[in-house]
């Protein structure tokens, strides 16, 4: 393999790894405050982008009001999503909750068909980010430099906001020990709908920057990426933001590298990355940033 | 009569009117009609199974698609012809040690159950250490890899073009057999001591540990012998349609059962069959809703996967208003039935423990 | 139990279903998929079957004209759903001929139905040479794989003057594979060079990063590229592939002719050529003025191939009706097989006896927006 083969795989693997960190993002906030997998944070990403994709056509607003007025109505349907499927089994067994948010998302993907039917859209990308970039022999696409910028502004307010805010300090707290926290005086269905919120956003915030790379919008388009990043997540640490984003990168890393070195194994790309979440989760289950506790009876 | 024999009177009785119910159907049903029937067997099958790792040990397993492939997969390469064979592997030769394999029916249906079963063990093994939550994502991802791995395996598999010829073994007498046993086993089974420690692990692993069960061990010949069920409930499938393609054990098949044993009761024998029966003749029922509607005062359009949206809200509706399903993890038995009405008090027996 | 008792009406009530009397009309089963993976397709070809129910309502059956009723039956993409859909349309609805399915996958799922019940059935678009072997009762109106692969590698090597190719298949899609394979085959014996494949590259269904792959593709250079693949995927790969900087002609299959196609791909499509089953600008038949006119009437827009096709397939099984005199399966089948150059939209029409249509191809390519018509093929 020649350098510029190399470099070039290496771009498109930290390119899609990007992405991968953006969504998985969303995915730990909320683990980490509710010791839940959100199956539904694929379908939430689809939605996101969706919407985007109809108030550009229906409403002709511009892209980037566009891009405002669909994370903030995706982060208001998150809200309603926990409120409605998750808040009342709080009390309940795991097994509830899990089920609860796999029929959700199914839900959502059923609903999204009936109503903008099975057969792909095409996205009109902004004319800013379709841009081809020639640096050396290496290409890549402007929207593959914005993703990167924009996931790392976001880690850097969100790890502001969790460390240097008392809403975040909330965050900590019910994360930690919800029933402790409520002896605090937290309102916690208020800090849990808030982070619900925040992590839906951002998930609409990746469902519409994958649109922009990949314009193509079906309703499944979020189930693998919405696995995939909930795998990155895992790898870094669940419910931990940095490793959210170092998960994100790696998986990247892994999936494209392996297959540029081995291409015979094309067919198989999407076992490596289960592959790797069941082996990081024999060897070290708390992930790279993550850190075990113990189990008090 | 004591209440005891009176139980067994009833039940040889309800035996009977089934097997009465079987030689009805075989003969007088049309073959649509029979094919829902035969469905509701093999899905019977796979609730049962999946009711057994999920309901009865606690624990979140989502690969069971995989599983089922395996088992169909070995069961229709067992089963088929060598012409058959010849005929589908046009396109890439045959691996030469399939080609001379074959067995009869039966050895290749237990065959089926074993290799998944064997599969089942090594999954297991490594993966049923983890809590709730990543054992249900572990899973998943070995029943995608499964996936990944037929449809690639073009030698073996056929790949992505599948197979088509399977011999239709599966028959009325054949499916619900196999129902029949699977039910008697798990009865057997939550009724003896190992089902004892199966429920105590379930209820509370750290409890359970202290009294001396083996929890690991439990768990792991749980999901041993619920791959087997599941291993056997896919190669009738495959039979019933005598044609396969990895295509058709994604995550969705996986879903359908878990709707099928939510919607009946974690942990009830009697409501997972009762809601294998209701779920796949309502699957055919509501067909309706995908074409165009007529509520007297509007019509709506032909509306495609409307029937998926009312199963979806079915399955909210039942996780967030009556978690128990339709049976909780309670059992049918004859004095219930006495209770409620339905059965002459003196059948009933009002001593003697409900287990 | 209020349960267990409405759970057993329920099965009573199904099994309740069938009314008998005498047939007055005769029915056509349309067997597609209306939801899920391949509900494009299915779309397509029930608007061409649904157009010729309105130009030809009825058929002459031994004295009398009998109307034509079309049996929608959503197979849901999905090969179990496709078996009950398949056996409702047979039993309950009881049918006396099947059009569908799109896709060969589903098809085969009524295979055995069919033929059990001594159905005729007619694919319209399904090209795996699976669907008719070994099943007297199953027929299509078009080409199969082999022929469709063939053509391609015909055409690279002498139009695009290909010498080294690289393959891209979607590897969970039989279609995909098929049509790769006798693609490979047909331009190894042409350019009579074994290692005139410089690779195969796999990907999966609902997969949208080629990057991986395509850089694969950049580094080995080759003259030509085949994508047989769903145009949802296939629209991306093209556009990741110009994004890369490969400037390689992408050669294809019949599944790209969708406006889809051209809607997700935009400027990068330019230039993809795909073979396919009819070209609006050369009307072969007769039939395909009809066809063409009335389609242009009603939807103001040109139709796709497999319209065409299921236009065709509701024609031909009219025609064999009408000639076997009767609504006896076996006889409307024993009919069907004796179908000699019937005039389709789509070309003439023989059954060869594998029951598979020898038809010619077309050759279009994508040229200002919109699918331009190249050549034809003949077989």
């Amino acid at each position: 393999m020649t350098l510029a083969t190399f470099l070039q795989h290496l771009v498109n693997a930290l390119s899609l790894g990007s992405l991968y960190a953006l969504i998985a993002i969303g995915y730990t906030m909320v683990y980490g405050i509710l010791r839940l997998i959100n199956f539904a944070h694929g379908d939430v990403f689809m939605l996101g982008a969706y919407l985007a994709f109809y108030l550009v056509g229906v409403f002709l607003l511009p892209w980037w009001a566009t891009f405002v007025v669909a994370i903030l109505l995706t982060a208001a349907f998150g809200v309603a999503l926990e409120r409605v499927a998750y808040r009342p089994l709080r009390d309940s067994p795991r097994i509830s909750v899990m089920i609860s948010a796999i029929g959700a998302s199914f839900l959502i993907e059923n609903v999204a068909v009936v109503l903008f039917g099975g057969r792909p859209k095409g996205v009109a990308v902004p004319p800013i980010l379709d841009v081809k970039l020639n640096l050396g022999s290496v290409s890549i696409m402007s929207v593959s430099l914005v993703i990167p910028a924009l996931t790392f502004a976001i880690l850097g307010v969100l790890l502001w906001v969790v460390h240097r805010t008392r809403t975040g300090m909330a965050m900590r707290a019910v994360s930690t020990d919800l029933d402790a926290a409520r002896l605090q005086a937290i309102d916690v269905n208020r800090i849990i709908a808030f982070t619900f919120g925040a992590g839906s956003l951002l998930a609409g915030v990746g469902g519409i920057m994958w649109a922009y790379k990949y314009p193509q919008l079906n309703p499944l388009m979020g189930v693998m990426p919405g696995l995939k990043c909930f795998i990155a997540a895992v790898i870094g640490g669940i419910g931990n933001i940095q490793g959210a984003v170092l998960g994100g990168f790696l998986l990247g890393l892994i999936e494209l590298l392996t297959i540029a070195f081995l291409p015979t194994l094309t067919g198989y790309r999407d076992a490596f990355a289960f592959v790797l979440l069941i082996l990081v989760l024999l060897v070290k289950p708390s992930g790279l940033l993550g850190s075990t506790a113990a189990e008090k009876v | 009569m004591t209440p005891a024999r009176t139980r067994l009177t009833w039940s040889l009785a309800a035996a009977a009117a089934f097997v009465a119910l079987l030689v009805v159907a075989d003969g007088l049903f049309d073959a649509f009609t029979l094919r829902v029937f035969n469905l509701c067997a093999i899905y019977v099958v796979l609730a049962l199974s999946l009711n057994l790792v999920n309901g009865f040990t606690g624990l979140f397993s989502l690969g069971h698609a995989g599983f089922m492939a395996v088992g169909a997969y070995t069961c229709a390469l067992l089963t088929m012809t060598p012409e058959q064979k010849e005929m589908n592997f046009f396109l890439e030769p045959m691996a030469p040690w399939l080609a001379g394999l074959s067995l009869p029916f039966v050895p290749a249906l237990l065959a089926a159950g074993l290799v998944a079963a064997l599969l089942g063990f090594l999954v297991g093994a490594p993966v049923l250490r983890l809590k709730d939550d990543y054992l249900a994502i572990a899973t998943l991802g070995f029943a995608e890899i499964i996936r990944v791995v037929l449809t690639n395996t073009q030698s073996i598999t056929n790949g992505a073009l599948g197979l088509k010829g399977l011999p239709a073994f599966a028959g009325t007498w054949v499916v619900w057999s196999c129902a029949a046993l699977a039910a008697a086993f798990m009865v057997l089974l939550t009724r003896s001591s190992y089902g004892r420690a199966l429920k105590a692990v379930r209820d509370d692993e750290i409890a359970a540990a202290a009294m001396g069960i083996d929890v690991f061990r439990t768990k792991v010949v749980s999901f041993t012998v619920s791959s087997f069920m599941a291993g056997v409930g896919g190669a009738l499938l495959g039979h019933v349609l005598t044609t396969i393609d990895p295509k058709m054990f994604t995550f969705m098949l996986t879903f359908n059962i878990l709707l099928v044993v939510v919607l009946g009761g974690i942990g009830s024998i009697t409501g997972s069959v009762v809601s294998a029966l209701a779920v796949t003749i309502l699957m055919e029922v509501l067909r309706f809703l995908d074409g165009p509607l007529d509520f007297l005062v509007f019509q709506t359009e032909g509306r495609p996967g409307l029937r998926m949206v009312v199963f979806s809200i079915l399955l909210m509706a039942v996780v967030l208003f009556r978690q128990r399903g339709l049976m909780g993890n309670r059992e049918l038995s004859w004095g219930m039935l006495a209770k409620v009405g339905l059965l002459p008090r003196a059948a009933a027996g009002e001593e003697g423990p409900r287990c | 139990m209020k349960r267990l008792a409405v759970a057993l009406s329920a099965v009573l009530l199904v099994s309740l279903g069938c009314s008998q009397s005498k047939p007055t009309t005769v029915k056509l089963g349309v067997f597609e998929p209306m939801t899920g993976a391949n509900a494009a397709g299915g779309a397509m070809e029930v608007e061409g079957i649904k157009l010729a129910n309105e130009l030809y309502p009825t058929v002459k059956v031994g004295g009398a004209e009998m109307k034509i009723e079309l049996v929608l039956a959503d197979n849901k993409s999905d090969k179990v759903e496709a078996a009950n859909a398949a056996q409702r349309l047979v039993d309950k609805d009881k049918v006396n001929a099947v059009l569908g399915s799109w896709g060969s996958s589903l098809s085969m799922s009524a295979g055995p139905i069919v033929k059990d019940k001594k159905i005729p059935a007619v694919a319209l678009s399904a090209t795996n040479p699976l669907v008719t072997k070994g099943n007297d009762y199953y027929f299509r109106v078009c080409f199969i794989d082999p022929f469709q692969g063939t053509v391609m590698a015909n055409y690279a090597v002498k139009e695009v003057k290909a010498k080294k190719a690289v393959i891209i298949r979607e590897v969970s899609n039989d279609y995909s594979v098929g049509l790769a394979k006798f693609f490979v085959d047909a331009f190894k014996k042409l350019t009579g060079d074994d290692a005139a494949i410089l690779a195969e590259l796999n990907y999966n269904t609902n997969d949208q990063d080629f990057t991986a792959q395509l850089t694969a593709v950049k580094a080995h250079n080759p003259d030509v590229i085949f994508a047989p693949g769903n145009y949802t995927e296939s629209a991306l790969i093209i556009k990741q592939a110009r994004e890369l900087g490969i400037t390689a002609p992408f050669l294809g299959g019949d599944t790209w002719e969708t406006p889809e196609f051209m809607d997700v791909g935009k400027q990068a499509v330019e230039g993809a050529v795909f073979s396919t089953f009819f070209a609006t600008e050369v009307p072969i038949t007769p039939t395909s003025t009809v066809f063409l006119d009335a389609y242009r009437k009603k939807y103001s827009k040109e139709p796709a191939a497999v319209t065409a096709l299921g236009f065709d397939g509701y024609l031909v099984v009219r025609a064999a009706i009408e000639k076997a005199g009767s609504l006896d399966g076996t006889k409307i089948r024993d009919a069907l097989a004796a179908t000699q150059a019937f005039p389709g939209a789509a070309g003439l029409i023989t059954f060869d006896q594998n029951r598979d249509a020898t038809k010619s191809a077309v050759i279009k390519v994508v040229r200002g927006g919109k699918f331009t018509y190249l050549t034809t093929v003949q077989p």
